[in-house]
């Protein structure tokens, strides 16, 4: 065989190597009843869940952070896009202005009832909404 | 009073540079045609020069466009909306240059900026090709002003561009304000982000963007050789350009690694963020293709693979321009812009560049000259082809990744729902990949270099390899023992799949050290000759030390600031705990590994103070950006403010003073993490500092604090005591030393009658003993009808370590006791990362090697061009 031949097929294969490793590892958008689904399932995948912090009636986030027992535990409660709440554990301090934030994408995957977040990513009013005029 | 004219000239320079875009575009190209139908010289010449003029009078309009948009962000003319949105009145000037750039408009504006420049000096230096360069020259920066063209077309409600020069009253629409003020202007802008304030985003987004241009013309020359059928003359002149275009490109991409290092709490120096990978695949790509442009002068081969990669490289940026600016990717980047509604006008910019590169390419494709035999695997060609394959591939598994969100919108566009996000753990996912390629890049690099420089067969390879790889192998296992020595394996001890890593790693550094190794070889050998020929060699030395340094700072970076609190947590079973981030008290010492770190309070930044003031030593005036000094300030012994001296003050940056010291060696240090506010912009931004050694560095940054106002106070509880006594405040033992009058305090005025009683206990804290001077106020005020008025006022001490704040109360002459009372809240505290990165200094020092490579290559190429164009008669031009 042509060494030409042998490298265009090495090539292609890396290729589709990377798309299907691309989709295999592509995480996906899901509400926390997919997200239980998938945990019992066995499927420790990690997916991201869009959603809104719970607030009490008077407008305080339910959230627990005690900093001097544990700098690196943060949890609170998600409503996801369907309704839904469910509480999230964060094991890394919580983040700044996290209050502030209009829309939070979390991801991770549920374990024993709970969301374990890796990671948040708030989505802060933009700049050029959040910009009034002052006179 | 609004200042309409500076803007109508905006607009005009906008719109005369996009008219005389199309008009050059349309110009050059039939000059281009011309000479392609042999017409009379004259009639070219003629066309020619038409078309020249009418880029002149592009590059003048856009210089005039530029000046206008200074000149408004400059001169806080807030009635724009740019310089509104985008600046205010506190800025110095260098980051007015921020300003400009920071919206999306700006930022068009200076790549069409840069690459009227790049056509201008291409007019002057390479006039044979000039009418087919600009005229792909003309249509780019007709599509690029376009962008900021702002205007409609009538009757269908499509917005072409987003013009810099609207009026912050025709974006806002019937607001309250103009109703009742048509013409007002508001007195300072909103500011520049915070982020950008930096004098890395002085320098980062020109460098960036000169990169993005300057790939047009190695581009403009591969289209200009398709075009005039001139398949092969392309590659000299495009070259130096080539390579030109590589090393700013890769400055820009290495500069925003710098500046993210330095100022964003990610942790790094790249993110793969979306933004940032869009950029890297270009530059992979270009190198590629410089590499193939070199192989064919030398071999001719692999041409049209040359083509297909020097084009793809404009098309990524392209892309790259797309993916970032059309809003595509909104949340799954950090730093994507926002979005403008160009969406769709992007795409359109994408798209016909993609059709006018196919196109000509289908139409030449059996024309370009190939050489038919197979490929030897002993020839130079072969290795410098099977190297830019492997950077192609490493481009390959970067974009595709990337590109999620713009599937996304593709499928739903198409009326499919897709919930596809990026990989969840993207650094693992990219790195797992990218590992083999650069394990490959290095050993290619190494490889290909001996091939380069002398004739091989089997015989001949095996001899004049031997020798480097015995030496890396050497080199290599000597590191493994240094590595087991050090102690750095402990930081991928952790990892369950351990082994397996660190085998990789090990792979890793072998391919760089052979590379490292077998270029030097090379270079040694070309530095005897002639060391203009070694830019080659230099670089890839460079980018295998590179290499390098990003394995060893990633790696093998470490956290260090574990929690080690002795607090036992439930561990679930693969679960392993994050206790990266450490909280220190106040003053209040604590253990990290075999530092000792003190948070010892927060600090500002004042003008002409080489340090950092304590803020406990300023007091705050209304005005924000002025502090008065409440006891004399010293930096290194050296007086710099006494007391009652004005300050001024950068009340938006916090920095949290926290000393290390080593109980082994004895060394200390202080760092300062810096928070930054900004209301205006809504959010907080945490900086890291960064102490760096010669062989690791560390990094520090807060990951959580409290801030002042969140806190909550205790009700106040009162207590009376007299002078002497020993008592008990919030568990601490404090002693009622005195009480004495004082005539002035520094913030506070007071008239001849007036005065201020001063209580000083001191308070036995854990580590230290502190001194409290709660403050009543008296003060005699007369009102217009001479009749006097007492105010009263207290003055409290608040102790941030402690959380305690005693305030006085009342005086009661009669028992000679007086009453204070005493309110806590939480102690200040700050949580903290700490990471050690080992030889990160390699990951610099090899970027400085590249770009002098880089350098040394440009220049042969450059004067090779030159030799060969003016040997040409100087006969009229061909086109």
């Amino acid at each position: 065989m042509k060494s030409s031949y042998i490298i265009g097929i090495v090539v292609i294969a890396v290729a589709i190597g990377v798309i299907i490793s691309t989709a295999g590892n592509a995480s996906q958008y899901v509400t926390f009843s997919d997200a239980v689904l998938m945990a019992k399932e066995g499927n420790a995948a990690k997916v991201h869940v869009v959603g809104k912090l719970k607030k009490t009636s008077d407008g305080k986030i339910l959230e627990e952070y005690n900093p001097a027992v544990n700098p690196n535990l943060f949890t609170f409660v998600l409503i996801d896009n369907n309704n839904q709440e469910k509480k999230v554990i964060y094991r890394k301090p919580k983040p700044q202005d996290f209050e502030k934030s209009e829309q939070v994408v979390i991801v991770g995957s549920v374990k024993n009832g709970n969301f374990i977040a890796d990671e948040i990513l708030l989505k802060c009013p933009s700049k050029y909404q959040d910009k009034k005029i002052k006179e | 009073m609004v200042h309409e004219a500076i803007g109508n000239w905006g607009h005009l320079f906008v719109v005369v540079s996009f008219v005389a875009a199309l008009i050059a575009a349309i110009g050059y190209s039939y000059t281009a045609y011309l000479t392609e139908k042999n017409k009379t010289l004259t009639d070219v010449l003629s066309w020619k020069r038409f078309s020249r003029v009418v880029f002149f009078v592009h590059s003048f309009a856009v210089f005039g466009i530029v000046f206008c948009l200074y000149y408004i962000i400059s001169h806080h003319f807030y009635e724009y909306h740019y310089a509104w949105s985008h600046s205010s009145n506190d800025l110095p000037w260098y980051f007015m240059l921020s300003c400009f750039w920071e919206g999306q408009e700006g930022s068009f504006l200076l790549w069409i900026f840069w690459q009227v420049w790049l056509g201008l000096i291409l007019i002057r230096v390479n006039k044979t090709w000039e009418a087919p360069l600009l005229a792909v020259f003309s249509l780019v920066q007709a599509f690029l002003v376009s962008m900021i063209i702002g205007g409609a077309i009538p009757g269908i409600d499509i917005k072409i561009g987003s013009s810099p020069f609207i009026l912050l009253k025709e974006y806002m629409g019937n607001i309250p304000v103009y109703l009742s003020n048509p013409d007002f202007i508001p007195k300072d802008g909103t500011g520049l982000n915070l982020l950008l304030q930096n004098y890395w985003m002085v320098i980062h987004p020109p460098t960036l963007f000169l990169g993005f241009a300057s790939t047009l013309v190695p581009f403009s020359y591969c289209i200009a050789g398709l075009w005039k059928k001139q398949y092969s003359e392309w590659i000299r002149p495009a070259l130096p350009w080539a390579l030109f275009s590589a090393l700013i490109l890769g400055v820009g991409i290495l500069m925003g690694g710098y500046w993210a290092y330095e100022t964003l709490n990610f942790g790094g120096y790249w993110n793969w963020d979306p933004v940032e990978n869009a950029v890297l695949v270009p530059w992979l790509v270009l190198i590629g293709g410089i590499h193939l442009m070199i192989s064919y002068k030398n071999t001719k081969s692999s041409l049209k693979t040359a083509m297909i990669l020097i084009i793809s490289t404009f098309l990524l940026v392209l892309y790259s321009t797309y993916l970032t600016r059309s809003g595509v990717l909104g949340e799954s980047s950090v730093h994507s812009f926002t979005d403008l509604g160009l969406k769709n006008q992007l795409f359109l910019y994408l798209v016909a560049f993609v059709a006018l590169a196919l196109v000509l390419l289908i139409k030449a494709w059996k024309e370009i000259p190939a050489i038919k035999k197979e490929l030897n695997i002993y020839s130079r060609e072969f290795w410098v082809f099977i190297g830019a394959l492997v950077l192609c591939l490493s481009a390959f598994q970067i974009i595709i990744p990337t590109s999620i969100p713009f599937f996304n919108s593709i499928l739903k566009s198409l009326g499919i729902d897709s919930n596809m996000a990026p990989p969840a753990e993207q650094a693992a996912f990219y790195g797992k990949w990218q590992i083999w390629f650069a394990m490959l890049v290095a050993l290619l690099s190494g490889i290909g270099q001996f091939f380069w420089w002398k004739t091989m067969d089997a015989k001949k390879l095996k001899k004049s390899l031997y020798q480097p790889i015995v030496i890396s192998l050497l080199l290599s296992a000597l590191l493994i023992l240094a590595i087991d020595l050090s102690g750095l394996d402990s930081a991928i001890n952790s990892q369950s799949h351990y082994l397996f890593l660190k085998l990789k790693f090990i792979l890793l550094w072998t391919c760089a050290i052979f590379s490292i190794v077998a270029n030097a070889h090379i270079l040694w050998g070309l530095l005897k000759t002639n060391y203009k020929l070694s830019g080659g060699a230099v670089a890839h030395i460079g980018f295998s030390i590179l290499l390098l340094g990003v394995l060893f700072s990633a790696g093998y970076s470490k956290v260090i600031s574990l929690n080690t609190t002795g607090l036992l947590f439930s561990k679930e079973a693969d679960e392993s705990f994050n206790t990266e981030n450490m909280l220190l008290w106040r003053n209040d010492p604590a253990q990290m590994g075999s530092y000792e770190l003190t948070y010892k309070g927060k600090r500002l930044q004042a003008k002409d103070f080489p340090g950092y003031v304590d803020e406990q030593k300023v007091f705050q005036t209304e005005n924000p950006l002025k502090g008065i000094a409440t006891e004399d300030i010293y930096w290194k012994g050296k007086k710099y403010f006494s007391k009652g001296d004005t300050l001024h003050i950068q009340p938006k940056n916090t920095y949290y003073e926290v000393a290390y010291k080593n109980k082994k060696s004895g060394e200390a240090f202080t760092l300062y993490p810096r928070i930054q506010s900004n209301p205006g912009m809504g959010g907080k931004i945490v900086s890291p500092d960064i102490r760096r050694f010669w062989n690791k560095d560390f990094y520090t940054h807060i990951t959580s604090f409290i801030e002042d106002k969140d806190r909550e106070w205790s009700p106040e509880k009162e207590f009376t005591a007299r002078v002497g006594d020993t008592l008990i405040i919030n568990d601490y033992i404090a002693i009622f030393k005195g009480v004495e009058k004082e005539t002035a305090l520094p913030g506070v005025s007071l008239g001849p009658n007036d005065g201020i009683i001063k209580a000083h206990f001191v308070l036995l804290g854990k580590n230290r003993q502190y001194d409290l001077y709660p403050r009543y106020l008296v003060k005699i005020e007369k009102d217009e009808k001479g009749r006097q008025n007492i105010l009263l006022g207290q003055i409290p001490e608040v102790l941030p370590d402690l959380g305690l704040r005693v305030s006085f109360l009342s005086i009661h002459p009669a028992t000679e006791t007086f009453t204070f009372s005493e309110s806590t809240t939480q102690k200040d505290f700050i949580i903290m990362k700490v990471v050690e990165k080992p030889l990160i200094n390699l990951l610099w020092i090899g970027a400085f090697i590249v770009v002098l490579g880089l350098l040394m290559a440009i220049s042969r190429r450059y004067s090779e061009f030159k030799k060969m164009r003016d040997k040409e008669p100087d006969t009229l031009p061909l086109s």
